[in-house]
């Protein structure tokens, strides 16, 4: 049912209209070229540090710091395909701040029985602490990264499904910007032949989103990112965007609590923080009311947070929208709250709770991909197509014993890229991930950051399997 | 700005600028061993580098005897002293990396980079091939480093920590330098000969970069007294005393907040003191309880700063 879909070749040898002025100048490009830019593009990486860090390495020092690899080949994406996909993200991502707020307050959802309420009440992202508290005009999700897959369907064209909504503190948005920086270095020329959507506006955008949510009354609000400090893998990244957009960088230690206000430490004495751009899951914000071992975070946050004086952004809580067993129910929440048609796809989904999706998924368990709803990283999951037979057995025991703990998916082909690998030029899988902001308004700039699967038929995109990343182009018409 | 960043630029300027100091040392001690010299001279030039470190008790519990070969890995690639340049390079980078949005790109560049040219040099064995080379090398960077922070970033407090750090510590390594070679050519009195002295007297002043700058004040030959007021007491020599505490003090200035009051009255009445004092004075007290005493006094404002500025209490 589903083919291969390549973003640049169509059948046989045509090339796309979109890619064509991209693949004649590629064509002429001799491969020793392609190398040398290759190998300054990485030098130039790891002497700006655009670096991650691997855990558990003895060697301090450029040994526990990673590059990502970086492709010279762009995902290019015609306007026409973004101007949809703009529309769909940003209705996605309204609907969903809509459902975390009704969550949290009426349940009307719940209610109205479009969303089982044990998935919510139960599920271990559920945070009741957050029951009747008013964040900034409603919004709880400011920076969301939606995943974004496209496949082939049979007559040729390609069609795009969301795969998963990151609503916590999805990172990557520092590869998108830095890599365009360095197409424009290494291929200028490219840049005057092709009409590129600038992205490099976006700190602009993401001060002005953080500056859209603070606390009602502050009139110029002081705007931190909150890091858990420089071992953190995505260090690079907190650091980035404090730099770029002009604001502290702080640590958990740097802030403390007094009079219900949070303060940082200066040179100066106490200083009042308003926004907090926390790059700190939930759990390690504030040992008195999650985990009472975490450093990472600062004493009497949350009482300051939940008394309105001051901003977290992401709010706590976003997790109940980006669970697993939740992703099913975001087309009829679209409906449910915006009274519109989703624009963006599901992957289709069955939801083994329910009778039908249950015998379904039993009886095609070896094409399916089966996911335990509160699994990570690839735990409790089947690959139907890939696991042996005994495999399978084992887990449809699991599965009857305890359907409400999965759901299934057909297996994607993700679609593939031309990608400059050691033998050349060759097709890759790839995803794409968008960066949502949402306070005053819903802004994004143009594409996101692309991955990709540098190992050859492999699917997995993640920096810490042997993924790498491509600058993403949206073409202006 | 933020306590703990202030932490760290002031460290990291401490950093650079005693990587310098240690290269600066190290080569005038491997130059001057390539002239004639007895072994017993020899192995006090290598010894007293590491006393001024004071790094005797951690050399001798790793080297069973002082030479050219084991002082140079020592001070220069031992990952487990502190002070060798391998680990001040990398302090320096990981101080800078922790707050690299305060710094300008061209900053942060230039920290990163010597850390990684650093580890490539030694890899490619030229501490053994060229000691030399790699000593300048230090230099230069930390000339770059220097350069590209006055010439790059705002004059703000960032920057005003920055310096600080540079001052003090350039001001602890210069007297350290002094009250050691000047305690070793008190041990060895009664054997003195003029072109011995010249040696002694010029090798020390090219490690501050001062053999000309002597030639230039003085016009005269090198004498020990002369030596010690130009480091310590001339105002315009970029690495004196008294210069040091004078752009500390300044710098301490910009920055000055509710609780550093008595910081800035001690530091003021330090420069003050190196201002208004006659080397024959200082001589007549003793040069060894002067330099031992501003050691001190400069740890002890080290500490002082910190409590004000990088690490408060509330």
């Amino acid at each position: 049912m589903q083919t291969a879909f390549d973003e640049m070749n169509a059948a046989g040898t045509v090339t796309r209209a979109h890619y064509e002025a991209y693949a004649r100048w590629l064509a002429e490009q001799p491969e020793s070229l392609m190398r040398e830019r290759r190998e300054q593009a990485e030098l130039i990486f790891r002497r700006v540090g655009i670096t991650f860090a691997v855990y558990g390495d003895k060697d301090s020092g450029e040994g526990t710091e990673r590059l990502i690899p970086f492709d010279l080949i762009p995902r290019v994406i015609p306007a026409s395909e973004w101007t949809s996909m703009q529309a769909g993200l940003a209705q996605r991502v309204t609907a969903l701040n809509r459902f975390i707020h009704d969550v949290y307050h009426d349940q009307e959802i719940l209610k109205a029985g479009i969303v089982p309420a044990d998935e919510i009440l139960n599920n271990a992202q559920f945070r009741p602490e957050m029951m009747g508290v008013d964040v900034p005009g409603g919004v709880y999700s400011h920076i969301s990264g939606v995943d974004i897959v496209r496949a082939g369907n049979t007559d040729g064209t390609g069609s795009y499904y969301v795969l998963e909504d990151n609503l916590r503190v999805p990172s990557g948005v520092s590869y998108m910007l830095e890599n365009r920086k360095m197409m424009m270095r290494l291929f200028p020329e490219l840049f005057t032949g092709h009409r590129v959507a600038p992205v490099a506006h976006y700190p602009d955008l993401l001060l002005d989103t953080l500056r859209s949510v603070a606390p009602q009354g502050v009139s110029d609000p002081t705007v931190v990112v909150l890091t858990p400090g420089m071992y953190n893998s995505a260090y690079f990244e907190h650091a980035f965007l404090a730099q770029q957009m002009g604001v502290e960088l702080v640590e958990g230690q740097d802030l403390f609590v007094d009079g219900g206000f949070v303060y940082m430490r200066t040179t100066r004495g106490p200083k009042r923080v308003d926004v907090i751009y926390r790059r700190l899951d939930d759990d390690f914000l504030d040992p008195k009311v999650f985990r009472a071992d975490s450093t990472l975070g600062c004493a009497g946050l949350v009482d300051a947070y939940k008394a309105g004086k001051v901003t977290l952004s992401n709010a706590i809580g976003t997790g109940i929208a980006d669970d697993k067993s939740i992703y099913p129910y975001v087309p009829k929440m679209i409906e449910f709250y915006l009274g519109e048609k989703p624009i963006l796809q599901n992957v289709p989904t069955y939801v083994c709770r329910d009778k039908d999706d249950l015998a379904y998924t039993l009886a095609h368990l070896s094409e399916l991909v089966v996911k335990e709803v509160h699994g990570a990283g690839g735990y409790g999951m089947l690959v139907g197509p890939a696991a042996t037979k005994d495999e399978v057995e084992a887990f449809r025991a699991q599965l009857v014993a305890n359907p409400g703990n999965y759901i299934a998916q057909p297996t994607l082909s993700l679609s593939t890229c031309p990608t400059f690998v050691e033998s050349g030029v060759a097709p890759r899988h790839i995803d794409l991930r968008p960066f949502v902001l949402s306070g005053a308004s819903v802004r994004m700039v143009p594409g996101g950051l692309t991955r990709v699967a540098l190992k050859e038929g492999s699917l997995v995109v993640n920096s810490s399997q042997g993924g790498g990343t491509k600058d993403t182009w949206v073409l202006e018409d | 700005m933020l306590s703990r960043t202030a932490d760290h630029l002031f460290w990291l300027s401490r950093y650079i600028e005693r990587a310098e100091n240690t290269a600066r040392m190290l080569d005038i001690v491997y130059q001057t061993s390539l002239q004639p010299q007895s072994a017993e001279e020899s192995e006090q030039s290598w010894r007293s580098l590491v006393s001024i470190s004071e790094l005797n008790s951690l050399y001798n519990a790793k080297y069973a005897s002082i030479d050219s070969r084991s002082v140079m890995d020592f001070m220069v690639a031992d990952e487990n002293n502190q002070s060798s340049i391998f680990n001040c390079l990398r302090a320096a980078r990981e101080n800078a990396r922790a707050v690299r949005g305060a710094l300008t790109t061209e900053v942060w560049e230039t920290m990163n980079q010597t850390w990684l040219e650093f580890r490539r040099l030694l890899r490619e064995g030229v501490l053994t091939r060229d000691p030399s080379a790699l000593f300048e090398w230090v230099k230069y960077r930390s000339h770059l480093s220097r350069g590209v922070t006055v010439g790059t970033m705002l004059q703000d407090e960032a920057f005003h920590f920055i310096r600080i750090g540079s001052f003090l510590e350039r001001a602890d390594n210069t007297a350290r330098l002094l009250d050691v070679k000047f305690y070793r050519q008190e041990q060895s009195q009664g054997e003195h000969d003029a072109a011995r002295d010249f040696y002694y007297w010029s090798a020390v002043l090219r490690s501050v970069s001062g053999f000309e700058i002597y030639r230039k004040v003085y016009s005269n030959v090198i004498q020990p007294d002369k030596v010690a007021e130009l480091l310590i007491l001339r105002p315009d020599m970029p690495r004196s005393m008294s210069h040091c505490i004078t752009r500390m003090l300044a710098n301490l200035k910009r920055v000055a907040n509710p609780q550093s009051g008595e910081t800035l009255r001690r530091v003021g009445r330090l420069e003050a003191e190196l201002a208004f004092a006659r080397i024959d004075e200082i001589q007549a007290g003793g040069l060894h309880p002067f330099l031992d005493g501003f050691l001190a006094e400069v740890a002890d404002l080290g500490a002082s700063i910190s409590r004000d500025f990088l690490v408060p209490s509330t």
